[in-house]
């Protein structure tokens, strides 16, 4: 068993709209190297949660969060922060497809442009290996000047996964991302997240507990803004521990 | 119901003549009750049918929604109608005036001769001077409000200058134009005080459309983009401006068509009765089309003999608005097409 690296972490966290607390003292950890799943009912707070961790709830006016999210042991809401190089290295996956209207190569480079790189060569290059890693190479190697809109959902997606990890990220938020996408598509980003995960860690929002069952090494279970119940995803679902637990996974409400 | 004669039939007979009788009765009673209830059924059963049916009723039906489409129509083709008889109406006034002379020449005896091409110079000069003005500084203002600005006093006052702005009459803006670029701030009369008057006079018209653009460019680009470590600024050049340039074209050809045709904001700011050279500078005065019709229709030397004249003037602006539109509207859509 490898050791568990710590990669990211929130501690008592709470978090509010406006004078609404949608989060209450989460405590959660996320380790390298695997995939956590967040699951619970519709407005549980799950999505609160996957996007405080790269601070894009900062977007919303009139929120705020309390307590600590800290990414390799620092606080990420700590008063000095830079929240562009906290976003470059925690990456997001949205539930609805979202790429640029430009065309596919340009979609893919738009992370490394940003951040400042201008070699063409490397530029061309790392767009090619997102693309194999996201298993849309052979696709679309003949259209890459061609507008990303001109996918196909399922595509439009994993050209989203490349566009994210073009910058490196060390970690990969997902939310919800295959709830827009039919069997097939979703079966290829279960794939590709299998594969991800030895090189990221991952952390996943679902709606689908038998994805979350399919994908994830650890689930956390939320319910109403609160953490209910956390732990390795084979015995969460088979041996749960608290009666709620239970009653969420086996259908009695949801 | 379906107790009937039958079950009082096999009941073995019992008792007397006089409670047959009774028997017949409720019998006779039921039937009749029974005859009545699906004779009432069926009477509504008809009277639907003659309502849903496909014959009935929709010929008034159709007759109403033809006339109402029709007037429809009507509003529409007077719409296009009043643009038609305008344009004939000048064609048919003026196309005798059009001629290489008119175009390519300066005016001479009194205007009674020649042509109106510095006219033509100045009107494409100092409509361009009032986008160069009004654009950058509209744009900016709307990426302001839509992207950075939060909801509160500020921005509601400033909205409200906006809109009041757009409300303030084309001459209260060519007085102060006179009063503020030529006079106090020395321009005098010349194109640099006509464009900034006129790019005053456009600006809530672009930035409405400005505003409007932006709004339309879908808040997952922004995701998308901040997600991927950009800052506010990259994500507003690279990603949400091209998406709306489309909109902000559409705002820039509205206010070029507006500046090309005023007469008040450059009646004192910019234009002349008569300048003899094309301008060299932006302090130059110039004429302008506008204005040039207004002098021959009320100042000229010469009303009637220079009529053929005014309305020749007024062919060309229109052509040359059209022709503005036209670049631009052909423009955007090669530009959607791209995307």
């Amino acid at each position: 068993m490898v050791d568990k690296v710590l990669k990211m972490d929130a501690k008592n966290l709470n978090f509010y709209y406006g004078d609404f607390r949608a989060l209450t003292d989460i405590s959660l950890e996320f380790y390298s190297n695997q995939v956590t799943a967040l699951i619970g009912p519709s407005g549980c707070g799950k999505s609160t949660l996957l996007r405080c961790l790269n601070r894009m709830n900062d977007l919303i006016p009139y929120s705020r969060a309390e307590g600590e999210i800290r990414l390799d042991g620092e606080n990420i809401y700590d008063a000095g922060v830079d929240v562009v190089t906290l976003r470059r290295r925690v990456g997001m996956v949205f539930q609805k497809p979202n790429p640029f209207p430009k065309s596919i190569f340009e979609n893919i480079a738009y992370g490394l442009r940003v951040n400042g790189i201008k070699d063409r060569e490397f530029i061309e290059s790392r767009v090619e290996e997102c693309l194999k890693q996201s298993a849309l190479w052979e696709e679309v190697r003949e259209r890459l000047n061609e507008s990303a809109l001109g996918l196909s959902g399922g595509q439009q997606q994993r050209l989203c996964i490349a566009r994210a990890m073009a910058v490196e990220p060390e970690v990969l938020l997902m939310d919800e991302p295959c709830s827009a996408l039919d069997p097939i598509a979703t079966q290829k980003i279960e794939e590709l997240i299998g594969q991800l995960k030895v090189a990221y860690t991952i952390i996943i929002v679902t709606h689908n507990m038998q994805q979350a069952a399919r994908v994830s090494d650890v689930t956390g279970f939320f319910y109403l803004g609160q953490l209910i119940e956390t732990g390795e995803t084979q015995g969460l679902f088979t041996r749960p521990k608290l009666q709620q637990t239970e009653d969420y996974i086996t259908g009695r409400f949801g | 119901m379906s107790m009937g004669p039958e079950s009082l039939k096999d009941e073995p007979m019992q008792g007397s003549d006089a409670k047959t009788e009774m028997n017949e009765t409720i019998t006779e009673k039921i039937n009749e009750e029974t005859m009545s209830f699906i004779g009432q059924v069926r009477g509504r059963k008809r009277k639907m049918a003659e309502v849903f049916s496909l014959g009935a009723h929709i010929g008034r039906r159709k007759i109403l929604q033809g006339l109402i489409f029709s007037l429809f129509k009507i509003a529409a083709v007077i719409n296009g109608m009043a643009l038609v008889v305008i344009v004939y109406f000048l064609l048919a006034k003026g196309w005798r005036a059009i001629t290489w002379t008119f175009l390519t020449q300066a005016p001479r005896d009194s205007m009674t001769k020649g042509g109106i091409l510095p006219c033509i110079v100045g009107t494409v000069v100092l409509s361009l001077g009032a986008i160069a003005v009004a654009l950058p500084i509209g744009v900016a203002s709307a990426v302001y409000l839509n992207e950075y600005a939060r909801p509160g006093k500020v921005i509601r006052i400033i909205r409200l200058g906006i809109n009041n702005l757009a409300g303030v009459p084309s001459v209260v803006f060519g007085l102060f134009g006179l009063a503020f670029f030529v006079v106090y701030l020395k321009m005098g009369v010349s194109i640099l005080a006509g464009s900034l008057t006129l790019g005053a006079m456009t600006l809530p018209v672009i930035i409405g459309s400005a505003e409007e653009a932006l709004r339309t460019v879908p808040d997952t680009y922004r995701e998308a983009s901040l997600g991927l470590g950009a800052t506010k600024w990259q994500t507003i050049y690279r990603v949400v401006l091209p998406a709306a340039l489309p909109g902000i074209l559409t705002g820039a050809i509205l206010g070029i068509s507006r500046a090309a045709g005023e007469t008040a904001p450059i009646m004192f700011t910019a234009a002349v009765f008569f300048t003899p050279t094309l301008p060299d500078s932006v302090f130059d005065e110039i004429m302008a089309l506008p204005y040039h019709i207004y002098v021959l229709a009320t100042a000229g030397t010469d009303i009637e003999a220079t009529r053929h004249l005014q309305y020749g003037t007024a062919l060309v602006l229109i052509v040359l608005v059209f022709g503005l539109n036209l670049v631009a509207v052909i423009y955007r859509s090669r530009l959607r097409k791209r995307l």
